[in-house]
């Protein structure tokens, strides 16, 4: 239609009126943020758990990122950036997602009544990331707000002494659970959702995501327990000493370089 | 909410079912006891309560819950409401839950869902009565609202011209995805459209995919936009596939409604 025609009370309205594409833009973004979060969490799992390997290589992925290998000196602030950076996308994240929950007493109890006559694997999934979700609303927004905060206070003692002195660990195993659980079952969904992988036969190809979501899960659960284990012993053992920060050997004064 | 049994008296006639007759592992042996649990309610009755009322036959051989309403009806019950048409998965009248889950009763063998079944009207459509439901009157809601119909070129009328042919492989696609025989257990299955009542569901979708693909359909991507491009619409699945997982057709749902979401998604930004 010309853009010269008059123009009404009301803005449009002399237009044919065209379904707003706000919707698909928000589906699109909606996974893709998901799909961000939930491959940034693989990797920041194998960042924490490289405690496993020992508190020198901790240290040492720590460094990398506050730019020490770069810039010869470490800037907690680069952590920061990046720590707001994922904040923007948790928030943008939450607000897509939280359209599709039930808000009302009536969906909760079409929905839970459903999932329990159905007993069908993916319905019930999807009531799981929703509970997830909610909970991350809040275990993320005081991680991240620590972290923004704190940048610093990430190290080999530093972290040990947050989860054991700090008392953070409860919030991190019940953290650990939620985003494991949230993350895996989003990945499973985005890849049926826009029908990734799928090579003719769509129930075969869902079959095998389904299997590498559960291993997927069990995997970063377990090395996250183990990740968190490792912490805790080194916080319980470093407790007299919390707010100490670690220097590896090789850096202390008076090393053989 | 109450509970009645009612026993089919003991046929004299009938000979005893052998010992040796036994169903597949894991079956309902013919000549077993099976007890099917039916929600009882009808809404043109003033003071009708909906409650369960069970019915006790035997199993025979290759019962159909087709087989097994019919036997209820005729000889114990004849006020019991359910449809059926044809009997052979072919009508989609007689779809409804049976033990939790919507499916076609005629293609159900009680010995695969029983000896206790457990069946209710479909959730989502409007109750008749009992088991029986008017899909007839959402679905042509769906198909209005969805315009669900072929948008030819009207030039290409003219009924003395030859239809432009079609590849094989595509008129097998089409008729693939038209063997939909809006049953309505993938609405039913729906916890998207158990939620929102406003919720498309698969067929509409399924519907939509179909004629996007048909080249005889003139509608462009920005039309079907127009008709499925909200949140109630493609937008609104979660991909739970229940759907997929329950149509008694075995349509390829979860490929149609992910096709659908991609080229949706795509005008986004275009």
């Amino acid at each position: 239609m010309a853009s010269t025609s008059p123009t009404i009370a009301g803005a449009g309205l002399a237009e044919r009126p065209r379904r707003s594409r706000v919707p698909a833009r928000l589906d699109l973004l909606q996974s893709a943020t998901g799909l961000v979060l939930a491959l940034f969490m693989w990797g920041h799992m194998f960042f924490v758990s490289t405690i496993l390997v020992s508190k020198d290589f901790m240290w040492t992925v720590t460094k990398m990122f506050e730019g020490y290998f770069i810039f010869g000196r470490p800037y907690p602030g680069i952590v920061s950036v990046i720590v707001f950076g994922i904040l923007v996308l948790f928030v943008a994240h939450a607000f897509l997602a939280v359209r599709k929950l039930p808000i009302s007493f009536r969906q909760w109890q079409m929905y839970r009544g459903h999932m329990k006559v159905m007993k069908h694997e993916d319905t019930t999934l999807w009531w799981v990331q929703a509970v997830t979700g909610f909970m991350l609303f809040f275990l993320v927004t005081v991680h991240l707000y620590q972290m923004l905060m704190h940048p610093g206070l990430i190290g080999p003692y530093e972290s040990a002494d947050r989860v054991w002195t700090g008392r953070w660990w409860p919030l991190y195993l019940v953290m650990l659970f939620a985003v494991e659980l949230h993350g895996g079952i989003g990945l499973y969904r985005l890849a049926v959702k826009w029908g990734w992988f799928e090579r003719g036969d769509a129930d075969a190809t869902r079959a095998t995501l389904k299997k590498a979501k559960w291993v997927l899960t069990v995997f970063f659960l377990v090395l996250g327990l183990a990740t968190l284990a490792a912490y805790m012993k080194i916080g319980y053992e470093h407790a007299d000493r919390a707010g100490e920060r670690y220097v590896p050997a090789s850096v202390q004064p008076g090393a053989v370089q | 909410m109450t509970t009645t049994t009612i026993v089919k008296a003991p046929s004299t006639s009938a000979p005893p079912a052998p010992a040796a007759a036994a169903a597949p592992a894991g079956g309902v042996a013919t000549g077993a006891k099976i007890r099917v649990h039916a929600l009882r309610y009808n809404p043109q009755e003033p003071g009708s309560v909906p409650h369960m009322q069970t019915y006790e036959l035997e199993q025979t051989e290759g019962m159909t819950l087709f087989i097994a309403l019919s036997e209820i009806r005729e000889t114990l019950d004849p006020t019991l409401q359910f449809d059926f048409v044809c009997r052979a998965g072919i009508c989609g009248s007689c779809a409804m839950m049976v033990n939790g889950r919507p499916t076609l009763a005629c293609r159900t063998l009680t010995r695969d869902v029983g000896p206790d079944i457990t069946l209710a009207p479909l959730p989502v459509f409007e109750l008749i009565g009992d088991l029986s439901v008017n899909t007839g009157r959402w679905m042509r809601g769906t198909s209005e609202r969805l315009e669900a119909w072929l948008h030819g070129d009207p030039q290409a009328r003219d009924i003395c011209r030859i239809e432009e042919p079609m590849e094989p492989e595509l008129a097998e696609k089409l008729n693939e995805l038209d063997r939909c025989v809006e049953c309505g257990c993938c609405v039913a299955a729906c916890g998207t459209a158990r939620m929102r009542p406003d919720f498309v569901g698969a067929v509409g979708m399924a519907k939509i995919a179909r004629f996007r693909l048909d080249p005889r359909d003139k509608r462009t991507d920005d039309d079907y936009y127009e008709l499925v491009g909200t949140d109630d619409g493609v937008f609104g699945c979660m991909s739970l596939l229940a759907c997929h997982d329950v149509c008694p057709k075995d349509l390829p749902l979860q490929t149609q409604i992910a096709f659908l979401r991609r080229k949706m998604a795509g005008k986004g930004w275009a």
